[in-house]
């Protein structure tokens, strides 16, 4: 009987079979890199805001520490996010006149809040606490990054789970002593020996069960 | 099926000669064993193997496809941008993320209950029991439960209607201005039609408005009414009082007809206190208390009785007078049956004097709580369990002689106003007033009401109502204690209370509730900084009514009520739904009701044997697909006809009905009566104003054709004892038997399966519970069934319901259940209430199979249920020999209505389709706990985290905590002698576990008890 098939039908064959195993390969670590882009996680993305609010100019440039507008961080939660008499407490005396702060003004005056665009945002399912990851030793910096260098804030961290588990499960590369816990810009010397100590003093667990964040 | 009936395991313990009868039984069905019934068992989960019966035809499919593509394309987009707005001036004290609590009062039937209100961002979306509060203790009922779904009811009423059309406030006080000018010449001409008012700055405004129109008349009516009981205590003080009881102090309780443990002003202070009379626990000498019931139905109170005497409804004024007879008083009519017992009873009441409290229902007449009070008085327990005080209720009066006065005069033409403030007297008056036709002659007529109900509708104008977490007040409690109410919320629909109809009435006063209520008790003592301490409490301190030195009467009343042939029927509210004003609430519609397990319904309940006399008898019953389906029969009741479904409970009196009233709402709301359909049947067209309680001469008979379905829960998820053997899934024992082995409930005594021996092994390694140990303890001799704790579970973990037709193919979403079970003789069996909820096995069997690790162990050592993670395959379930897991077979939460969207728990994922769930142990209470304990550098106190269903039981029956911490009160039950585990056997080393139930008959009555209630019981 005569060949049906070419020879190189064998070659054509064998790529095609070996290469299925690496195009399915390639299919999936492109599913996992785009889920893990900020495509998805919206890291990295600057947020249109109804008034240019500058965390670079407030924070690092005058000074004001992150509990003065983000009140509740250290009791609930929420951290909190600052209602227009606390904008006022200020400028109602300086920049009184300045044409960008027209809304926060407006709002004042009318008694209608200043609808902000939020820019961290957990899914439903998931509940975070601000207030204990502060008194555990977590700086603000470990999730949202240097805000004291962002003009407009944005998304420092993907917020996906994968980097949620790898802190609670090492703390200790990220714990700092509770008093720079608001210092963005801290830097430890020896976390390798501070952050095992730390994570003891302050008595540290490494929660992984579901129910720490899912119920 | 015949397949798996050959290797039943009835046949297995046929095969291998265990021939131990059955003791404990749950439903007739059971019993009998009818081929339907173990047909039905064999579908170990009729819920999954049932189509999905929800039909989409091929045009909403292809719809639904195409919204489903599309919605992927969006969903594959990043995140929409989400809006996130702050307050402009924050409250002081608001902590955003963390909730406030507030004191406030919920009133039912006129007398207030205190509740704590849990408030997020000012949005209260859950309501528990005031610890300060006397009525409550920190308890909670359903009714108050479920009170905040009626708050944000998007079927409440939002305007002022004028004929139905859309008006305003303002026209509603001009078109008022002729009618008011007209009663200042005639004040006849102007009622008030209330319901019962404790209030007294509502009382007192009442009183400004009487003297501002000399001659205008308030009446009153509720249709729960106390008539009885303000009557018979007139009978036996010589006027109108109220009587609280001390049953902390109670040895031996007689209930004549009364379900005081879970009914009436009070109910949960009196459960809590007669049941801290019945915590056996090791260690301790203790005496039990003893409960004797003589009653009709089987109530709540009944259920718990250590003696229940089934009578007709009517008999139980014999026995009242038997009793009395007994102690030296002087009765005639006594009853002469059941001699040994009553006498028995005399003994116990005898050796208790001082010590005891027999105690009249709602539905008995006038004669029997007199004859109680002289009861009481003989064994001189007024002042020590009885207490009797001037009336808590503002203008006691006789609510139907009221209400008659008020028909009368309609029809006269003497009314030409009519304001009625709350109530739905067209649909709740009693038949024979035709109250529907008569009011209709009053010129004008006006209606403030939560809902556009059956009066509104036929009133001109109708004013929306507050909810009482929405206006200021104030209310008695049961033993008179004031409460001030405070608002959580303003108005959602522009609601007016009654004080502010008040104000409008008298004129000149234009008060907010606010000022009402505070300038009313600014005048009578309070100053501010009391005001503040009232409102922070919940309670007004030291307000509570004196105790009066009134001596009761010892003339017993003559006998009246004549024996008449026929069925007797007795009409009470429905348990859930209350005289109807909480039809359009879901959570209470699919509540099942306390002791027949009944959802979304008002079936006619009767016995056995009068099952059998109207030819509902135990053959025509196994024809039908066993506790879903039942029969109509055509009830013939002094010249009403009327045809309802008909259901047949062990333990009823023979020869009588319990009617239920409540249901058949023609315009409650898109619950209580979806496309103007009303779901059950209306019962008020029996209800007669010299029968308001039912009466004899009912012909019954069941109806030839027509099959009628009927969502019990009694045989939902129920672990069958045919296939899992006679383990002890309920232990109970007597106090005696107690004292002489306290390890009676243990395994050796409830043999386990034969085949099978308890072992610790495990294929998995032993893990080391750290930090923390959850774990619980259900106490089952407390239990009443009452269903507080479903309904607490309900509204704190965000539980969607899913209607009547999805309860009857068994996917009902109550985390928790509670299974009801029988034991000896139909015709007055010993009832066992026992609450499910997980177990939370240390070795759990739902998480192996669970093929995406969506349910999974946590340190503590829940079983924690992750709902992103699920893709329901249900095999959890299937492997769960508890059966707890839920499945949301449907989109059963409401996503879309924007009214309830504040409602819930911010701290609970909703779920939606496709997904399990199950009790937590309230992780999200849990994990606020332990973070609040966390801060602190500190370990989570015993008593910190509390449970919803903990938290709302009236007795105390559910204690939750740290079993890893040897001094919690958990760990401490634990090491009961009663304790024992479900189907501990299995090594699934459940934490929950349960105490025995522990009854105290009277050792004169005690009979041997029947071993087994086998078929030919019936």
């Amino acid at each position: 009987m005569a060949q049906i098939f070419h020879r190189s039908a064998n070659t054509l064959s064998r790529v095609t079979i070996f290469g299925a195993i690496f195009f399915v390969g390639f299919v999936l670590w492109a599913i996992g890199g785009i889920v893990r882009s900020p495509y998805f996680t919206n890291q990295g993305i600057h947020r249109e805001q109804p008034v240019p609010f500058s965390h670079q100019h407030h924070v690092a440039g005058l000074g004001i520490d992150c509990r003065y507008c983000h009140t509740s961080v250290e009791k609930s939660s929420f951290a909190g996010l600052p209602p227009t008499s606390t904008c006022m407490n200020c400028h109602s005396q300086i920049w009184t006149n300045a044409e960008m702060l027209e809304p926060v003004r407006a709002s004042f005056a009318s008694g209608k809040p200043i609808v902000w665009s939020r820019v961290h945002r957990l899914p439903d399912f998931v509940h975070f606490n601000h207030s204990i990851h502060v008194n555990k030793g977590i700086g603000c910096v470990s999730c949202h990054g240097r805000i004291d260098t962002m003009n407009l804030v944005y998304q420092a961290s993907p917020l996906t789970m994968e980097w949620c588990l790898d802190c609670h499960r090492a703390p200790e590369k990220h714990i700092r002593p509770r008093e720079e816990v608001f210092n963005l810009a801290y830097v430890a010397k020896d976390q390798a020996t501070l952050g095992p100590e730390l994570v003891k003093k302050y008595n540290v667990q490494k929660l992984t069960s579901c129910s720490t964040c899912h119920y | 099926m015949s397949d798996q009936k050959e290797l039943s395991f009835a046949d297995f313990r046929a095969r291998i000669g265990d021939q131990r009868p059955r003791e404990f039984w749950r439903s007739l069905e059971e019993l009998s064993r009818s081929e339907v019934f173990d047909e039905f068992m064999a579908q170990e989960f009729p819920q999954q193997s049932l189509p999905l019966q929800k039909g989409v035809d091929r045009r909403s499919f292809m719809k639904l496809m195409g919204a489903s593509v599309t919605m992927a394309g969006l969903a594959a987009c990043s995140q929409p941008a989400d809006a996130i707005v702050p307050y402009v001036n924050q409250p002081e004290n608001l902590i955003p993320g963390k909730p406030i609590y507030f004191a406030s009062a919920m009133t039912l039937g006129g007398y207030a209950q205190g509740v704590l209100v849990e408030s997020h961002m000012y949005r209260p979306t859950k309501i528990e029991g005031n610890p300060d509060h006397p009525s409550t203790l920190g308890a909670s009922d359903a009714f108050m439960q479920a009170s905040i779904l009626d708050l944000y009811d998007p079927d409440r009423s939002q305007v002022v209607r004028k004929y139905g059309d859309t008006s305003t406030w303002s026209e509603f006080i001009s078109a008022l201005q002729p009618v008011l000018n007209g009663a200042r010449t005639n004040g006849g001409s102007l009622r008030l039609l209330t319901q019962t008012i404790t209030s007294p700055s509502l009382g007192a405004q009442i009183q400004r408005l009487l003297q501002t129109y000399p001659g205008m008349r308030w009446h009153q009516w509720d249709a729960v009414t106390r008539d009885n009981i303000r009557e018979g205590g007139r009978l036996a003080f010589g006027g109108y009082v109220s009587t609280h009881y001390d049953f902390t102090k109670a040895d031996v309780v007689v209930s004549l007809g009364s379900d005081f443990l879970d009914d009436g002003p009070g109910h949960l202070r009196y459960a809590r206190d007669f049941m801290s009379r019945r915590k056996v626990r090791a260690g301790e000498t203790q005496t039990v208390n003893r409960l004797y019931a003589i009653e009709s139905g089987v109530s709540s109170t009944g259920s718990v009785a250590d003696h229940r005497l089934p009578v007709k409804p009517s008999q139980v004024e014999g026995y009242a007078r038997a009793i009395a007879t007994g102690l030296g008083l002087a009765a005639d009519g006594a009853a002469t049956d059941n001699a040994n017992w009553i006498g028995a009873l005399v003994r116990d009441l005898q050796s208790k004097r001082g010590r005891s409290v027999v105690i009249a229902g709602d539905e008995q007449p006038a004669a029997v709580h007199a004859i109680a009070h002289a009861i009481n008085a003989a064994l001189g327990n007024l002042g020590s369990t009885v207490l009797i005080t001037d009336p808590v209720e503002v203008g006691t009066t006789n609510q139907l002689a009221s209400l008659a006065e008020l028909v009368r005069d309609i029809n006269a033409g003497a009314v030409k106003g009519l304001i009625i403030l709350g109530g739905n007297p067209v649909f709740d008056a009693p038949a024979d007033f035709n109250f529907k036709q008569v009011f209709q002659k009053v010129p004008f007529r006006a209606h403030l009401s939560m809902r556009y109900d059956e009066t509104s509708n036929l009133c001109q104008w109708h004013i929306p109502e507050t909810h009482f977490l929405e206006t200021w007040g104030d209310a008695r409690a049961h033993d008179g204690t004031v409460s001030i109410m405070q608002p959580l919320i303003a108005p959602l629909y522009n609601g007016r209370a009654a004080i502010e109809v008040l104000s409008a009435m008298i004129g000149g006063l234009d008060q907010t509730p606010y000022q009402a209520v505070r300038s009313y008790w600014f005048a009578n003592g309070a100053t501010e900084d009391s005001w503040r301490k009232w409102l922070h409490d919940g309670v007004v301190a030291n307000s509570a009514l004196p105790q009066r030195a009134a001596a009761a009467s010892m003339a017993i009343p003559p006998v009246q009520r004549a024996t008449v042939s026929g069925i007797e029927i007795e009409l009470r509210h429905d348990p859930t739904i209350y005289d109807g004003r909480f039809a359009n609430n879901g959570w209470l519609q699919e509540l099942p009701k306390p002791q027949s397990k009944i959802t979304w319904d008002n079936v006619m309940l009767m016995g056995p044997k009068t099952a059998d006399a109207i030819g509902f008898g135990k053959e025509e019953r196994e024809k039908l697909f066993n506790e879903k389906q039942t029969r109509f029969a055509d009830v013939n009741y002094r010249g009403v006809s009327m045809r309802l479904p008909v259901w047949v409970i062990p333990g009823h009196s023979e020869g009588s009905a319990t009617i239920f009233f409540g249901y058949g709402r023609t315009q409650g709301g898109r619950i209580a009566s979806p496309e103007g359909q009303p779901i059950g049947f209306n019962t008020y067209p029996m209800r007669f104003s010299n029968a308001l309680h039912g009466g004899a001469g009912a012909q019954i008979r069941v109806a030839e054709a027509g099959i009628y379905p009927v969502a019990c829960t009694q045989e939902h998820q129920s672990i069958d004892p045919k296939d899992v053997g006679e383990r002890g899934i309920v232990r109970a024992g007597t106090f005696e038997q107690y004292k002489k082995d306290p390890t009676f409930a243990q395994d050796e005594h409830h043999g386990s399966d034969p085949g099978m021996e308890h072992t610790e092994d495990s294929m998995y390694p032993p893990f080391a519970y750290k930090q923390h140990a959850w774990a619980m303890v259900i106490d089952t001799s407390l239990c009443t069934g009452c269903n507080g704790c479903v309904i607490a579970c309900q509204s704190e973990n965000n539980i969607a319901i899913v209607g009547k037709e999805e309860v009857v193919r068994e996917r009902e979403l109550h985390w928790l259940r509670i299974d009801r079970y029988y034991r000896g003789d139909v015709s007055n069996p010993e009832v066992f209430h026992e609450p499910v909820p997980c177990m939370q096995c240390e070795l759990a069997p739902c998480e192996p199979v669970c093929p995406v690790e969506a349910t999974s162990h946590s340190e503590d050592g829940l079983n924690d249920m992750t709902y992103n993670r699920c893709v329901g395959t249900r095999y959890c379930s299937n492997n769960c020999p508890y059966k707890v897991r839920r499945f949301n077979f449907f989109h059963y939460a409401d996503y879309d209505t924007p009214a309830l969207k504040p409602m819930r728990n911010p701290d609970v994922t909703i779920r939606t389709r496709g997904v399990m769930e199950k009790c937590t142990y309230c992780v999200q209470r849990v994990n606020h706990a332990k973070i609040e304990a966390e801060k602190q550098d500190r370990r989570v106190r015993d008593g910190e985290v509390v449970t919803a269903c903990q938290q709302a039981c009236p007795t105390e029956a559910i204690v939750f905590g740290d079993m890893n911490d040897p001094n919690s009160k958990v760990a401490q039950l634990k090491k009961q002698p009663t304790n024992f585990a479900l189907l501990g056997e299995l090594n699934t080393r459940p934490r929950t576990t349960y105490l025995a139930t522990i009854r105290n008959p009277n050792p004169e009555l005690v009979v041997a008890a029947p071993a087994a209630a086998e078929a030919e019981h019936h």
